[in-house]
């Protein structure tokens, strides 16, 4: 090869890989600065407290008991009521419906359902839900969440059913066996990992909204079990105290963010894991 | 066709054609499966031999575009009227494919599974069924001590006898075979091709295969395919030795294909 040819192909490739790494570099260091933050601020204000203890008032010690009983509620119950619908919707798109003209529509708007800014969602809700009954509650924050869950989840299922293989479905066709038994005896069984991986993907995404909360089930500073009243939970609370002057609720709103970050992380990477045994099989 | 004429057709296939949307695979294939014999189909690559073999079970069905002209007997009726319920029909014939399929359970789930489908049986009873189905197949010894096992655990040779094995156990009266032995390592196969030897005391068997030897080894008939078409079908003996068509002499001694 020419030798001034061999060493302009070799500069552009140490620019273009410089150009690569830099904005590598970029991206991983905002990453790193919000996570180094997140962990020095909110680590400080780790104590037992705060997970035993109300959200105080102003200038009172407390810690997020309420707020994190509550998390835990909604987001249960948002990924038990969208769940269902979300598998149910994405097998008929991959097995009953498979390239129907319904299929891609359903897929379109599930997009952009996907895409939709959640505020919008807590705003639907509101006008559907709280508008109607009047007040805000632990249930149209259920609502607001399962309607952001059902996208993930038909999404996840549809790809993960579409990925199993013909021929398993084949060689249960030539056994005689009926669809409905090949999807829930074989199909879901083959693409199980997968399906959790969208269930857990799922929780992830909405463990963590503070919109839809926001038009839904506001928040409460007291210990609540009833759903149809606010309940607390920690996107809202750390919303309200980080925006607080006082220094106490501040530092409850990062130890907050921490742990729902921590959370997150851990969904993901069980998330990844699973998802990649899946695909190894 | 010199056949014997005290022979019974377990499958008779008139006239058949099929279309792939508006490609036509197959032009009027006629030919029978004798019972308890083994039919070999051979052919260069995209003759339609594989084609055939799932219009005998209705598998085109799973597919929308796909079609089929012309009358398939078994013991006389027509399956491919439209009235044909096709669960039963393919618990009456069973397949089984090139890449070994088994399900994502236990090896015992593999067999049972497929056995529950159709019959209710009591535990000890269908324990001697799984057996006898794993026996049929020649794996029993070697899975005797891990039924639990995923059947996904076991080499690939062993996965195609448990497919084997699953479709023996809900006792079709047809197996068809589509290059069940492409994918394996000639131990493998060796044992593959004894199994169809002794199935064939049983069942109606219908092979597919690329491999002229296995053909010869293990049928009792073999029917050349070209181009969609049938060009001979003769007993394997004859039509190794003495074919009547030019094209299936060119192809039986290595000359396209």
């Amino acid at each position: 090869m020419n030798r001034t040819l061999r060493a302009r192909r070799q500069i552009l490739s140490l620019v273009i890989m410089g150009l690569s790494m830099a904005a590598t570099l970029f991206g991983l260091g905002f990453l790193a600065l919000i996570l180094g933050t997140l962990l020095f601020k909110g680590l400080a204000g780790l104590k037992l407290s705060v997970f035993t203890q109300m959200t105080p008032p102003p200038g009172a010690k407390g810690g997020l008991l309420n707020a994190i009983a509550g998390s835990l509620v909604m987001t249960t119950g948002g990924v038990f009521l969208g769940t269902p619908i979300g598998m149910l919707a994405g097998i008929y798109m991959a097995e009953y419906g498979r390239g129907t003209r319904l299929t891609m529509i359903v897929r379109f708007i599930n997009d952009i359902l996907l895409s939709a800014p959640s505020i919008i969602i807590g705003l639907f809700v509101y006008e559907i839900y709280v508008a109607e009954v009047g007040h805000f509650s632990g249930i149209a924050g259920i609502i607001a969440l399962a309607i952001m869950v059902v996208p993930v989840v038909v999404r996840t299922t549809e790809d993960m059913l579409l990925l199993v293989p013909g021929t398993l479905k084949e060689a249960a066709a030539a056994m005689g066996l009926p669809r409905s038994i090949f999807i829930r005896r074989i199909g879901m069984k083959a693409a199980r990992a997968g399906l959790i991986t969208g269930v857990l993907l799922a929780v992830a995404r909405v463990s963590g909204e503070t919109a839809p909360l926001l038009f839904t089930a506001l928040s409460n500073q007291f210990w609540n079990w009833n759903i149809n009243e606010p309940i607390a939970n920690l996107p809202m609370v750390i919303f309200q105290f980080a925006l607080s002057p006082y220094k106490d609720w501040q530092q409850l709103a990062w130890t907050g963010a921490l742990l729902i970050t921590c959370a997150v992380l851990a969904l993901s990477i069980t998330a990844r894991i699973l998802g990649a045994q899946g695909t190894r099989k | 066709m010199t056949v014997e004429p005290a022979l019974a057709q377990k499958v008779t296939i008139r006239d058949l054609k099929f279309f792939y949307g508006d490609t036509q695979a197959l032009k009027s294939i006629s030919l029978p499966l004798y019972e308890h014999k083994v039919t070999a189909f051979i052919g260069p690559s995209g003759c339609g031999k594989s084609t055939l073999l799932r219009v005998l079970n209705r598998m085109y069905d799973l597919y929308p575009r796909q079609r089929a002209e012309g009358q398939v007997l078994l013991d006389g009726n027509d399956i491919l009227a439209p009235n044909t319920d096709i669960n039963l029909l393919r618990s009456r014939i069973g397949m089984v494919f090139q890449k070994p399929t088994p399900f994502p359970m236990s090896i015992y789930d593999n067999i049972a599974f497929g056995i529950k489908l159709y019959e209710r049986l009591p535990k000890a009873e269908l324990d001697q069924r799984v057996e006898a189905a794993l026996r049929g197949a020649a794996l029993w010894d070697e899975v005797k001590d891990k039924l639990q096992a995923s059947g996904l655990s076991l080499s690939g040779g062993q996965q195609q006898r448990l497919c084997i094995a699953r479709t023996v156990a809900i006792q079709p009266e047809v197996i068809l075979l589509d290059e069940p032995a492409s994918a394996l390592d000639p131990i493998s196969t060796a044992k593959i091709e004894e199994l169809i030897d002794e199935l064939s005391a049983r069942y109606t068997i219908a092979i597919v295969t690329h491999n002229m030897q296995q053909a010869a080894r293990v049928s009792d008939y073999t029917a050349f395919m070209y181009l969609g078409s049938l060009i001979e079908f003769d007993e394997t003996s004859k039509l190794f030795t003495t074919p009547h068509e030019k094209q299936t002499q060119d192809y039986i001694t290595g000359r396209f294909g």
